[in-house]
């Protein structure tokens, strides 16, 4: 079974409109929208939910007003300034911002009259769909909350466990922008990396930053060129670094308003009309397929 | 005044505005300082041409435990709530990267076996603009495999001069590390474009500025592009439209190679003066 995951650094390159049409592309593969806390996917493959779960992240702190005794240890002890204090004519109280709080339970163990409560709390929800191309996991983080590494984390671990089951020998993996914690999450242990990215100056800085990130982690990782009509001789200096950075350019996509149009009535543009950028998408699936399947190990 | 600049969905326009932004109000007299707190992908930089002042390293205290002291309780890896430290066979492996630096296992540790030592994440850069000394630019930057941005956005965050005029360009989506970087703003405004992606992500942001109880205001970017989504949501539920810019493939041209529009197009001026006109008659 091998992971394919589609990054890119920079957001807003098109990310989603390629993996969509991938997932019309594929025939056999499962879908999985890791972008957990703006998640897009399913507003072009429509998924039907089969079942939905509760997301149970990280615990938060809470201040048990009562049996607090204003000692102050909690604040003093917290590194994340998620405790303060206030004053409200002559008394004091305690209470913890449940924003700032990383969850980490020092608060509760400094605490001396045990007034702090720590628990557990549903912080997202996770679903398993299907749509028309194939079965479909996608979830929803809820909003302001923290551990999405950790949904990322829950959303592949579901979308295999639906391979395996199912014998589907592909999963195709929409990933978030950036470098960090979800980013990280998505792509350890994969098999492959597909990089978006644009001819603009912050497209090629944020894809070196990715190409940089699946080195890191050892990942074997593509690139392919969206909009590369909008600046060409960036695109044409893309392609010169690509040699260097050591990443096989699978194709160029050029800019067209069909896209938008196939956004607009919700479906993935190779399903919605066929011409030269629904033609050079296919191109690039034929090529990353080509060099999936040539790989026989797993 | 903080403006912190944020978008749920990537790539609407964020940075294009808040640059563009901070080099009119520059221009025309104003101390501002601009704080990129995208520290996973820091891009304003490449629009100005900055002068490097100094830059800071940024650690989190991870801990290392002393063999000779330790008994091997394991009441380390019992409270760690991140799995950074765990107690195996004879040994106590840590893992850094997990660390979210809260002390609690030296804290908790009974024999006083933890230490704790700075490991770098990433770093702080202070620079200023070249062409207008009242623009001064702090950026972030995270080192390649450390998931934790949010001591960077922090460390970005730290110095202020309240006099001035704070723009934060935040990242994309909802979660802790586009609160880390909104949090403490006085206004922030929501970059959205008018497509169904882009009315998706709008609507996440916006419960996320409501649970923080910070007023905002919309910029939809791109206008002419897709359908009218976006502004019928926005006047069903009364959220002011700050600014339309509409679509350009100028803009989009000049953005490509780093340049800010309102550099070449200084007829759009007009744009920032009436937006930051209607911020501060919200602020007052």
């Amino acid at each position: 079974m091998k992971e394919i995951v589609v990054i890119s650094g920079k957001g807003g390159t098109g990310k989603t409109t390629i993996v969509s049409s991938f997932a019309a592309l594929s025939k056999h593969a499962v879908i999985a929208d890791c972008d957990v806390d703006a998640a897009d996917l399913h507003l072009l493959l429509n998924p039907n939910v089969q079942n939905s779960e509760p997301f149970i992240g990280g615990k938060v702190a809470e201040i048990i007003p009562e049996s607090c005794t204003q000692c102050g240890e909690c604040e003093n002890f917290c590194r994340f300034d998620a405790i303060s204090e206030k004053v409200n004519g002559g008394t004091i109280s305690y209470a913890v911002d449940p924003i700032s709080c990383e969850g980490c339970g020092v608060c509760v163990a400094v605490c001396p009259s045990e007034c702090i409560r720590f628990e557990s709390q549903e912080r997202g929800e996770l679903f398993v769909s299907s749509t028309k191309y194939g079965p479909m996991v996608h979830a929803r983080l809820g909003i302001a909350e923290e551990n999405s590494g950790k949904l990322v984390s829950l959303v592949r671990a579901q979308a295999k466990s639906i391979a395996k089951e199912k014998n589907y020998e592909l999963i195709i993996i929409d990933g978030s922008p950036g470098v960090g914690c979800p980013v990280i999450s998505s792509i350890t242990g994969a098999y492959a990396v597909l990089i978006i990215t644009e001819p603009t100056i912050t497209g090629v800085h944020d894809m070196e930053r990715a190409v940089g990130l699946a080195e890191h982690f050892n990942i074997p990782t593509y690139l392919c060129i969206n909009k590369c009509d909008i600046n060409s001789e960036i695109t044409e200096e893309i392609v010169k670094r690509s040699k260097f950075l050591a990443v096989t350019v699978l194709g160029q996509i050029h800019y067209d308003p069909i896209i938008t149009e196939a956004q607009i009535h919700a479906v993935p543009v190779v399903e919605y009309y066929q011409n030269s950028v629904s033609k050079e998408i296919t191109a690039v699936w034929d090529s990353l397929y080509g060099n999936i399947c040539a790989d026989k190990t797993n | 005044m903080k403006i912190a600049f944020t978008s749920g969905k990537g790539g609407t326009g964020k940075t294009t505005v808040a640059t563009n932004l901070a080099y009119f109000l520059a221009k025309n007299g104003r101390q501002i300082t601009y704080w990129d707190c995208d520290v996973e992908e820091p891009n304003g930089y490449l629009f100005f041409d900055l002068e490097e002042h100094y830059r800071k390293s940024v650690t989190i205290p991870i801990p290392t435990v002393n063999m000779d002291a330790c008994d091997l309780c394991g009441k380390c890896g019992d409270f760690c709530e991140y799995g950074a430290i765990v107690t195996v066979g004879k040994k106590v492996l840590t893992f850094p990267e997990l660390c979210h630096g809260c002390g609690g296992c030296s804290l908790i540790c009974p024999k006083d076996a933890i230490l704790e030592f700075p490991r770098e994440i990433g770093e702080v850069i202070h620079l200023s603009y070249k062409g207008n000394p009242n623009l001064k630019f702090i950026y972030g930057l995270l080192n390649l495999g450390e998931p934790m941005a949010a001591p960077i956005i922090k460390k970005v965050k730290h110095l202020s001069n309240s006099s001035d005029t704070t723009i934060i360009d935040s990242p994309p989506g909802t979660s802790c590390p586009v609160i880390e970087s909104v949090k403490g703003s006085d206004f922030v405004v929501l970059v959205t474009e008018p497509t169904p992606f882009g009315l998706n992500d709008l609507q996440l942001a916006i419960e996320m500025v409501e649970a923080l109880k910070l007023p905002f205001g919309v910029i939809i970017n791109q206008v002419g592009l897709g359908d009218d989504r976006v502004h019928h949501y926005c006047s069903e539920r009364n959220i002011p439209i700050l600014l339309e810019i509409p679509y350009s493939r100028q803009i989009a041209e000049l953005y490509s190679r780093g340049v800010l529009f309102l550099t070449k197009l200084p007829h759009y001026e007009w744009m920032f003066q009436s937006f930051i006109q209607s911020i501060e008659l919200r602020m007052t």
